[in-house]
């Protein structure tokens, strides 16, 4: 059914479309909205049975999930960037168990500095925790995702971590097709556990493992997500003949035919670099967009075949590494690895600013021209940086970057200066 | 200006939806921005005139700028409207069409960043833009794209509340015939119900009337 709604709200009905049977749930900004509907959900009546749990901290509620999944419960949180972190523990837990809970991660930056905004930070620090880490484009997408999330979650017994951007898309309000219950009923079965705890047939979850075994346990939660690497494509196709629409899939193409420069990214910029591209095809540039869908696994010999016939790669990224550069850009680099094609880093969009089509597009051209540079800062302040440079230079006390960095930009909310 | 020009006028805000063919992707898109004080329902103001657009059978998108949500902070939000599907999330940095919810902000935010002499203007206030000391900056603008309509006054009138963003929404339906004075109504009483629905649009309705009658008197001044 079409609704035009917001992101948060179409995320939530899709999640109850999928009949969690716990929901544990602690707000932060941007996910609250989500939770939040699916409370109301529950209360409603509407999701049945359902047991939603309000816990005290994102820590609880990872760990709530974990317990629910393994006892046989179809299990789903949301969270987003301090809240992402103050879980992490039990992130790897679920991951390493392959417990197929399902969560929302409202992409929203990490601080310190303290910042409310959309970059991608937090997803990018769970790179490596074990779960699936899809992102999406659209809230078509963000929906449609979560159905596909928990079929593969539950068949390879996994985690999947949807990935939005906060903000951008959790608080837009948009057209969105969504689901309606028997098409989500017939596509995603009943929940049948690979582990469960269940006191009529004792068993444990969670054993330590000595380094007898610890490298074999972990090489099986890689052999998962490379049985991910098929299914994911698989599951996407089979989601468009049930439901109409093309969602999720590994990765997606748009307009590589013939292109030299290929810009590549994840999440909602996607928009904003097809409509440059647009643009600059009109004026007869050959660029085409790569955007990844799956993060983790990451699939890096669809990413070879995209690449092969381009020159250059230009990685929008809204996180990085710092000390070094891209994080996606790592990945992509090591995917063409023995292509002579060049990689270029945009990093861009951190803490909330917005990445603009004006802005993006001399840097395209210039990369188009083959004149990028390894690593960029979209619009980075350099007269800004630099005074707190020479600051640091010239004085042992020159204090905290943060607020010296908003002082010079005269912005009023520092205190106590 | 005679009405028929008039109405062209409002169609050529339609004409300016129209988009090329699939050889040559023009997306074109209306964008609003709407600015106004937290508690004045600025967020809510583009919702429901997404909804109105969406109630065309159009694509439209409406968002926030997104920052902390004080009351009587100031506030903006965006809408686009498009004939396809809207694929950019960039806050609208040069709007066809500017909202002012609160005549105040004026002193307080740049709210005219971005705009040009085509933009409409649509501004809350029982005044002129001469009277909020605007007449020297939008001399050159065109003087039917900018219009007033004391907003809050049919508000505390309507709703009993100074709440004037649904009854803006009846005043741009008016200025640029983007969506219809039917859709805005639509919109308004899918988000709201009982007396607040049906005060936001008997408000909305006049001040669709109150901004349309003021479009022929400006085509009376105006000069050949």
């Amino acid at each position: 059914m079409l609704r035009q709604i917001e992101g948060s709200r179409a995320v939530a009905e899709t999640v109850a479309l999928c009949r969690p049977e716990v929901v544990s749930a602690y707000p932060i900004s941007p996910q609250t909205h989500i939770v939040e509907a699916v409370g109301e959900l529950v209360k409603s009546g509407r999701l049945s049975p359902c047991e939603f749990i309000n816990v005290e901290s994102e820590f609880a509620a990872m760990s709530v999930a974990i317990g629910a999944s393994a006892a046989g419960a179809r299990a789903y949180t949301a969270t987003a960037s301090q809240g992402l972190l103050f879980m992490m523990e039990a992130v790897y837990n679920a991951g390493g168990l392959g417990l197929p809970i399902v969560m929302t991660l409202a992409n929203r930056a990490i601080g310190a500095p303290i910042n409310i905004w959309n970059d991608h930070s937090d997803a990018m620090s769970a790179r490596d925790a074990g779960w699936v880490q899809l992102f999406a484009e659209t809230n078509q997408e963000a929906a449609d995702l979560h159905v596909q999330a928990f079929l593969l979650a539950e068949e390879l017994s996994l985690p999947v971590m949807v990935c939005m951007d906060g903000f951008i898309l959790t608080h837009a309000v948009e057209r969105v097709d969504l689901a309606e219950q028997d098409d989500v009923d017939r596509f995603l079965p009943p929940y049948e556990p690979r582990q469960v705890l269940d006191p009529d047939d004792p068993m444990s979850i969670g054993a330590m493992v000595g380094p007898d075994a610890f490298e074999e346990v972990r090489y099986l939660a890689h052999a998962r997500h490379l049985q991910a690497l098929e299914r994911i494509p698989e599951i996407a196709t089979d989601f468009a003949s049930a439901f109409g629409r093309t969602s999720g899939g590994l990765l997606h193409t748009y307009r590589t035919d013939d292109a030299d420069t290929v810009v590549v990214a994840l999440g909602s910029v996607l928009g904003t670099i097809k409509d440059l591209v647009d643009v600059m095809r009109d004026e007869g540039t050959r660029i085409g967009v790569l955007g990844i869908t799956s993060f983790r696994p990451f699939p890096a010999a669809a990413v070879r075949s995209a690449l092969e016939g381009a020159a250059r790669v230009v990685v929008v990224e809204k996180a990085f590494s710092v000390g070094f550069g891209g994080v996606l850009s790592t990945d992509i680099a090591m995917a063409v690895t023995g292509l002579a094609l060049a990689v270029h880093t945009v990093v861009a969009g951190l803490g909330g600013r917005p990445v603009t089509g004006a802005a993006l597009r001399p840097v395209l051209i210039a990369a188009a021209e083959g004149n990028a540079e390894g690593l960029t800062f979209l619009e980075l302040d350099r007269g800004i940086v630099d005074r707190e440079l020479a600051r640091m230079a010239e004085h042992r006390h020159s204090g905290p970057t943060a607020e010296n960095v908003l002082r010079d930009l005269g912005t009023a909310t520092v205190q106590g200066v | 200006m005679r009405t028929d020009e008039v109405h062209q006028e409002t169609m050529a805000g339609r004409a300016h939806l129209v988009t090329a063919g699939e050889s040559a992707p023009v997306r074109s898109t209306f964008e609003v921005r709407i600015h106004g004080r937290g508690g004045q329902g600025v967020v809510t103001a583009a919702e429901l005139l997404s909804v109105a657009a969406f109630n065309e059978g159009r694509w439209a998108q409406a968002f926030p700028s997104f920052g902390s949500e004080r009351t009587g902070a100031p506030v903006v939000a965006f809408c686009r409207i498009s004939e396809r599907e809207i694929r950019t999330h960039e806050p609208v940095l040069a709007p066809d069409a500017l909202i002012i919810q609160d005549a105040t902000l004026i002193h307080q935010v740049d709210l005219f960043s971005g705009v040009t002499a085509d933009t409409y203007i649509l501004l809350n206030t029982a005044g002129s833009f001469d009277d909020l000391g605007l007449g020297e900056f939008v001399a050159g603008f065109r003087h039917d794209h900018l219009l007033t309509v004391p907003a809050t006054e049919l508000a505390m009138r309507h709703i009993g509340r100074p709440v004037p963003n649904a009854v803006l929404l009846g005043g741009f339906a008016g200025m640029t015939g983007v969506v219809s004075e039917e859709s805005v109504v639509a919109a308004i009483r899918q988000r709201f119900a009982g007396p607040l629905a049906e005060g936001n649009v008997a408000a909305a309705r006049e001040a669709f009337r109150y901004v349309t009658d003021e479009e022929k008197e400006l085509e009376r001044a105006a000069p050949d």
